[in-house]
């Protein structure tokens, strides 16, 4: 039989209190996953509505420079439109009229707000539905806010697939949807893993393209790959659909608890389950141990950014031996990330939302052996003599299911690795 | 509303966290939503900085937009000033503050903090990332610098640098040592280096040098005007701009001039014998003006290229770069549309671009060399080795930066000799470079190359076909000189009347601009 994971026995982190506290947050906005989901969905364009600090956002955050041109852009606001010379409505149908003139292969476009259109009360779900209908058959106009003043970093994501589940058609059948846009190689793995259990049919939301056949009703059963996704799982249930609520598949025991899930609801025979998963299960336990050797005993320190922190915490603790000290979120949304909670031992502070100097001095006081955080942090922490994991690298990197969980735990254990590895002063 | 892809330029207060980030004890309160706190990591992350900016953004959300953004604001200034105790504190917003109009530089301002509040204006939807550095430093010089006794030998004010900013590091110790080399020491280098105490010294140098007119030039100006400081007018890029930048010193201060060129290779490089293949090669140049016009009589006089084309993204340099363009008997093109330059490049198929990682991006595309002279920098523009612009050493580095993507000498002819060799084929590229050159179609992960509907504006070559025979011949010519083959072959053709090019029209063609 297969060992589920076990609850810790000093209990979980479920009723912690959660610090919170209110000062200056640094964190991404919303528009940042516009990077991913941009390759992820091949005939779809993002146009984000804004200054030129929202394109300067999106081409800095990228770290790179694509060479392509990239299905993203920004229009940016002017004067004019500020000063209610120009309609922006007129200008936004122009623009849009530019951009699919020059890419016919554009088959779904989203309006993206930001700070300054939404301060200004540009209405774009009103344009959406007028391009829409301008644009049809061949273009699906919809529109989600990216912005600051709304969203935090992978909350973006969340706002995109929200505003795709309404245009879903509707769909009597009995499906499994499996929602979050992950690498395509991590989402057929575990596609290949459920159709071997003979579950099936198995849809995904995004879908690379648009006129895949996705629908969603009332037969419809949902799991989440990331746990940042509390308006799109909203969304689906307003449409009849019913989420299996599952530890996120981070690691073996995630990647368990969450497969576990989807077959007690399909009904897949114990067997079953233990011949698809033990070949795997023990690969990726295998390489979680051998990457975990630099981890074990040693601490670490979360700073919120992408909402992967309470998954990601529950994974070091228990299957790479490490201490969390304090686990950060931006937001925590207990009831999608309460099993991870659970499972997640009593012990360190659990705080949301941030005052980024005030996190600050406790993580120097902590002294941690690895701080999770955003680039913009990670050269001081590392010059102040703290080893420090850029979270940015978990959202685009292929980290999720069996195959990868020695990859996950490799990415933290690298920058130990190295702060061991190098050997800069003179020998004795 | 303007559709833009990348932007060469970021917002205006991007430029002044470049002021305030290379200077010490100063620090920016900002009032801007969460997201603008991305600024961050282009200092952490591109320049490896080992400090957090100094700014703090009040990052509101939409909650605070019905209550009370303005107290947050008093909030976050009191906050900072507690916890960094800076010298001067400068305000602003950032663009969607600027949209709430709370007026940060006027609360500021009754908050009675006991340093000087300095309150910025820097309008996000029209200016950009170079005035906002420009603006700032002038304000913190108007603020803060006061006529003064003149120091006893002669000084001068290096002005300009800043974070984020290409090569300044290197350049100021370049510049230091040229004076340095005349008797001058140098007083204050602002904004990067120095603090608020700093600059309210500025007063006592005998001049300014200004290094770079895109950042210091207002706060130049001022000097000149209020503290009696003239300032420099030549950027000492370059050989032949270094010695002018030596004599115009020297007849500002009435010392003599000298220049140590012991150590000045450039020109023995670009005379000997290897040299001889960068004779005419075709290049376009674009980035900031400063560093524009500085290449352009770089590339024509010290390296014998042909430049072919050459503008900026910054608009406030356009007249200058315009009146070299037209010396030069080109185009200028002055532009901030990325695509606009890629549709340039396209057309004049240079052989090599000196542009910023914007063209480095669009040489990748084309498969056309590309060495990088100007901002927006990259993690690379930062090397760990000294790599100034800036005089003697500067002209060295300019030398093996520009020549290292290029083909050398002999092995442009074994190419040419070996064509259909395995290994010394076309697509190998440079044998310096460890990997291989990409084709034009090798695109890896790239999207559908998207439909070009500007091709009115392209080349008039479009409308000459290829005969097969011509195709395959144009083929044998290496890669590298192959773009401006069909380029003249096609220019040749169009200007003939030949609508079909045949191999004789190819070899007619190479004929008539031999050179």
């Amino acid at each position: 039989m297969t060992e589920l994971p076990r609850l810790p026995a000093a209990g979980g982190c479920r009723d912690t209190p959660i610090l919170k506290q209110r000062g200056q947050r640094e964190v991404f906005c919303g528009l940042t996953g516009i990077i991913w989901l941009h390759r992820k969905m091949q005939d779809a364009f993002f146009l984000v509505i804004g200054s030129r600090t929202c394109a300067h956002l999106l081409q800095s955050a990228a770290g790179v420079m694509i060479f392509a041109e990239p299905r993203f852009g920004t229009a940016i606001l002017e004067e004019t439109d500020l000063a209610g010379l120009a309609d922006a409505q007129d200008e936004l149908d122009k623009v849009v009229d530019e951009l699919l003139t020059r890419r016919p292969d554009i088959k779904q476009l989203f309006l993206v707000g930001s700070c300054p259109s939404e301060v200004i009360k540009l209405d774009l779900s009103k344009a959406a539905e007028r391009m829409t209908q301008r644009h049809a058959p061949s273009v699906r106009v919809l529109n989600f806010s990216g912005s600051g003043i709304e969203t935090t970093f992978t909350q973006g994501e969340d706002a995109c697939l929200a505003s795709m589940v309404p245009v879903l058609p509707d769909t009597k059948e009995r499906q499994l949807l499996l929602v979050g846009a992950l690498p395509d190689v991590v989402e057929e793995q575990a596609i290949g893993l459920l159709e071997a259990m003979g579950i099936g049919p198995i849809k995904v939301l995004p879908a690379p393209r648009a006129d895949d056949d996705l629908g969603v009703g009332k037969g419809t059963v949902y799991a989440l790959t990331q746990p940042f996704l509390g308006d799109t799982h909203d969304a689906l249930t307003r449409r009849g659909a019913r989420h299996i609520p599952a530890p996120f598949p981070f690691g073996e025991e995630g990647t368990t608890g969450w497969l576990a899930a989807i077959a007690t609801e399909f009904g897949v025979a114990p067997d079953l389950f233990e011949k698809v998963t033990a070949a795997p299960r023990a690969r990726a336990r295998k390489a979680i141990a051998q990457a975990a050797e630099a981890l074990n005993g040693k601490s670490i320190f979360f700073f919120p950014d992408s909402q992967l922190e309470i998954p990601l915490a529950r994974f070091l603790t228990r299957e790479c031996g490490m201490d969390a000290i304090e686990v950060g979120a931006p937001f925590i949304h207990k009831g999608i990330v309460g099993p991870d909670l659970d499972l997640l031992a009593t012990g360190p502070t659990i705080s949301e939302g941030q005052d980024v100097d005030l996190q600050l001095d406790r993580a120097k006081a902590a002294k941690p052996d690895l701080t999770v955080c955003g680039l913009g942090l990670a050269n001081p922490l590392e010059a102040e003599g703290l080893a420090t994991k850029w979270a940015i690298e978990l959202v685009f990197t292929p980290v999720h299911f069996y195959e990868q969980a020695g990859d996950l735990a490799g990415l933290f254990s690298r920058p130990i690795r190295r702060a061991n590895l190098l050997k800069l002063e003179a020998a004795e | 509303m303007k559709l833009t892809v990348w932007t060469y330029e970021g917002p205006p207060h991007v430029g002044a966290m470049r002021v305030a980030t290379g200077m010490t004890d100063l620090h920016y309160v900002l009032h801007a939503p969460q997201g603008d706190t991305y600024a961050d990591l282009l200092f952490t992350m591109i320049e490896r900085r080992d400090h957090r900016p100094p700014v703090t953004y009040t990052t509101f959300q939409a909650r605070d937009l019905g209550a009370d953004t303005a107290n947050l604001f008093k909030q976050a200034a009191q906050d900072a000033y507690d916890r960094f105790k800076p010298q001067a504190i400068i305000v602003g917003a950032s663009c969607t503050a600027e949209l709430i109009q709370d007026d940060p530089g006027g609360m500021a301002e009754t908050m009675g903090l006991p340093v000087p509040t300095i309150p910025l204006e820097l309008p996000s939807y029209q200016r950009k990332e170079n005035f906002g550095a420009d603006e700032t430093f002038f304000q913190i010089v108007k603020t803060l610098a006061k006529p003064m006794e003149r120091t006893k030998q002669i000084t001068a004010n290096l002005i300009g640098p800043t974070a984020l900013g290409f090569r300044h590091r290197d350049d100021i110790q370049e510049v230091t040592a040229l004076l340095s080399d005349m008797g001058i020491s140098v007083n204050v280098v602002a904004p990067m280096t120095s603090s608020p105490a700093d600059i309210a010294l500025m007063g006592a140098a005998h001049f300014n040098v200004l290094m770079y007119p895109e950042t210091a030039e207002s706060a130049a100006r001022w000097m000149e005007r209020e503290l009696g400081q003239s300032y420099t007018k030549i950027v000492p890029i370059g050989v032949g701009a270094t010695r002018d930048f030596v004599n115009e010193v020297a007849e500002m201060t009435g010392v003599a001039p000298y220049l140590d060129t012991s150590r000045l290779r450039l020109p023995w490089y670009s005379k000997s014998v290897d040299s001889t293949y960068l004779t005419g090669k075709r290049v376009f140049l674009f980035g900031d003006g400063t560093h524009v016009l500085a290449a352009a009589r770089v590339a024509q006089d010290e390296m014998g290229f042909e430049v072919v084309g050459m503008g900026c993204y910054n608009r406030e340099m356009a007249r200058p770069v315009r009146a070299k363009a037209k010396e030069m008997g080109i185009e200028a093109t002055i532009t901030d549309d990325y695509l606009e330059v890629e549709r340039t490049i396209e057309a004049l198929q240079p052989e090599m671009i000196l542009g910023t990682q914007m063209e480095r991006h669009i040489g990748k595309r084309l498969g056309i060399p590309c060495a990088v002279i100007s901002a927006p920098v990259h993690v690379q523009d930062f090397p760990a080795r000294y790599s100034p612009q800036m005089g003697i050493e500067g002209a060295n580095v300019i030398f093996d930066t520009w020549v290292h993507p290029l083909v050398m000498g002999l092995e442009e002819h074994l190419l040419h000799m070996f064509r259909e060799d395995f290994e010394f084929h076309d697509a190998a590229g440079p044998s310096h470079h460890g990997g291989h050159s990409p084709l034009a179609d090798a695109g890896g992960p790239a999207p559908q190359t998207p439909r070009d509907i500007s091709s009115q504006e392209k080349m008039q070559g479009v409308d000459v076909i290829w005969l097969p025979a011509a195709e395959k011949e144009l083929k044998k010519i290496p890669f590298f000189v192959r773009g401006k083959a069909r380029r003249n072959t096609e220019v040749f053709a169009t200007e003939r009347g030949v609508a079909e090019i045949s191999v004789d029209t190819l070899y007619e063609a190479k004929a008539h601009y031999a050179r």
